[in-house]
């Protein structure tokens, strides 16, 4: 995950990529054969102070390495923000980032 | 009698101006940018290294979001771990290059004088290694993309600088690179310039066509149809392939050839590489 926050007049803005291959499960491997497994993300969170500021229901319907921008207010620049994301097999990625 | 002398003059100058000029790569250029100066008049020279992202202001803004995270990113690192490694024989990437191999690429292709062709930056890569004892790498992506990716990165801003020496056998590479360029192939019939000289700005399907100034400025490529890194003659062949002409090995003669014309075309122009592209 690639996060950069920026805080200007009291609104962070927040934009991320996420490295994940999103698999929906319905497409076949190269070989033509076995189905590839679902792998996708099915929640990412953002969290500033022990607050959710930002919580996001995803789906198989979200393409591989997804981008993603929000924003909210209250924020400080120096401060740090959390992102999570777990998705269906379980398998999770948590990221720091300093709002600039 | 006034008429009659205009007429004559008039015909005289025709006649001069009709009379075939040897066209030469300084010509050339100065041509290609008379024409593309009609075709974008608002464009500034150095715009044209963004392609379509110049003249598409959709594009452009989308294109611009998605280089908050340039995707080309990690073949740059992965290219600089890979270039920073030595071989086994204890030599690296940086012997066989001129400063160590560190903002050289505008100087690629030049015509190699001893060799009697056009040496490319991903020849000399190979070459390198091969001097070296170690395997070639296949050319169009992978290892010899993220590689040359990472030289790009090194030269960004450099002026490209693609030398075509005053002697026979380079202007017959650089002229056999145009010819390329200008030659209608495939089932499709179509050349380089159809798309990208005649047709630059209009639509092609859902895509626009990028002007040919400026191409080379931005490879290796991130695109995102290949979801990779990829060199300019993997392009090639690409394009090759899509106007239903069977693409030419890469390294090939006719490719190398080709990208020392195509090169040559954006002479003066910064290296803007690696970059992304649809």
């Amino acid at each position: 995950m690639k996060v950069k926050a920026k805080v200007k007049n009291d609104k962070v803005k927040v934009k991320l990529l996420v490295k994940h291959p999103m698999d929906t499960g319905l497409q076949k491997d190269k070989n033509g054969g076995d189905l590839i497994p679902a792998k996708y993300i099915q929640e990412l969170t953002c969290v500033y102070n022990n607050k959710t500021v930002f919580l996001g229901a995803f789906g198989r319907a979200v393409s591989k390495d997804p981008y993603l921008a929000f924003s909210f207010s209250g924020g400080k620049k120096g401060d740090t923000l959390s992102l999570k994301w777990i998705d269906n097999m379980g398998d999770t990625e948590e990221v720091e980032a300093v709002i600039k | 009698m006034k008429r009659k002398i205009y007429l004559t003059l008039a015909m005289a100058c025709n006649m001069t101006v009709a009379a075939p000029i040897f066209a030469n790569p300084v010509t050339d250029n100065e041509t290609v940018r008379t024409f593309f100066a009609d075709v974008f008049p608002e464009l500034a020279l150095d715009s044209y290294v963004d392609g379509v992202y110049a003249i598409d202001e959709n594009a452009r803004e989308q294109w611009l979001q998605i280089e908050e995270f340039p995707p080309y990113e990690d073949a740059i690192d992965e290219g600089k771990i890979l270039f920073d490694t030595p071989f086994l024989n204890g030599k690296s990437y940086a012997s066989c290059f001129d400063n160590e191999g560190i903002s050289i690429k505008q100087n690629y292709p030049y015509f190699d004088q001893e060799k009697n062709k056009v040496v490319t930056l991903e020849l000399a890569i190979n070459e390198c290694r091969t001097d070296n004892g170690e395997q070639p790498l296949n050319y169009g992506k992978g290892p010899m993309a993220y590689i040359s990716s990472y030289m790009a990165s090194t030269s960004s801003g450099e002026l490209i600088n693609v030398k075509v020496p005053d002697n026979a056998a380079a202007l017959a590479a650089y002229e056999d690179g145009k010819e390329f360029f200008y030659s209608r192939r495939g089932q499709l019939n179509m050349a380089c310039a159809t798309c990208h000289m005649a047709n630059a700005g209009k639509r092609l399907r859902a895509d626009t066509l990028s002007p040919a100034l400026g191409h080379a400025t931005h490879f290796p490529a991130y695109r995102f149809k290949w979801d990779d890194v990829g060199t300019i003659q993997r392009r090639y062949a690409g394009c090759n392939a899509q106007i239903r002409s069977k693409p030419f090995k890469l390294q090939s003669e006719q490719y190398r050839n080709l990208e020392y014309f195509h090169t040559y075309m954006s002479n003066g122009l910064p290296i803007n590489g690696p970059g992304s592209r649809k």
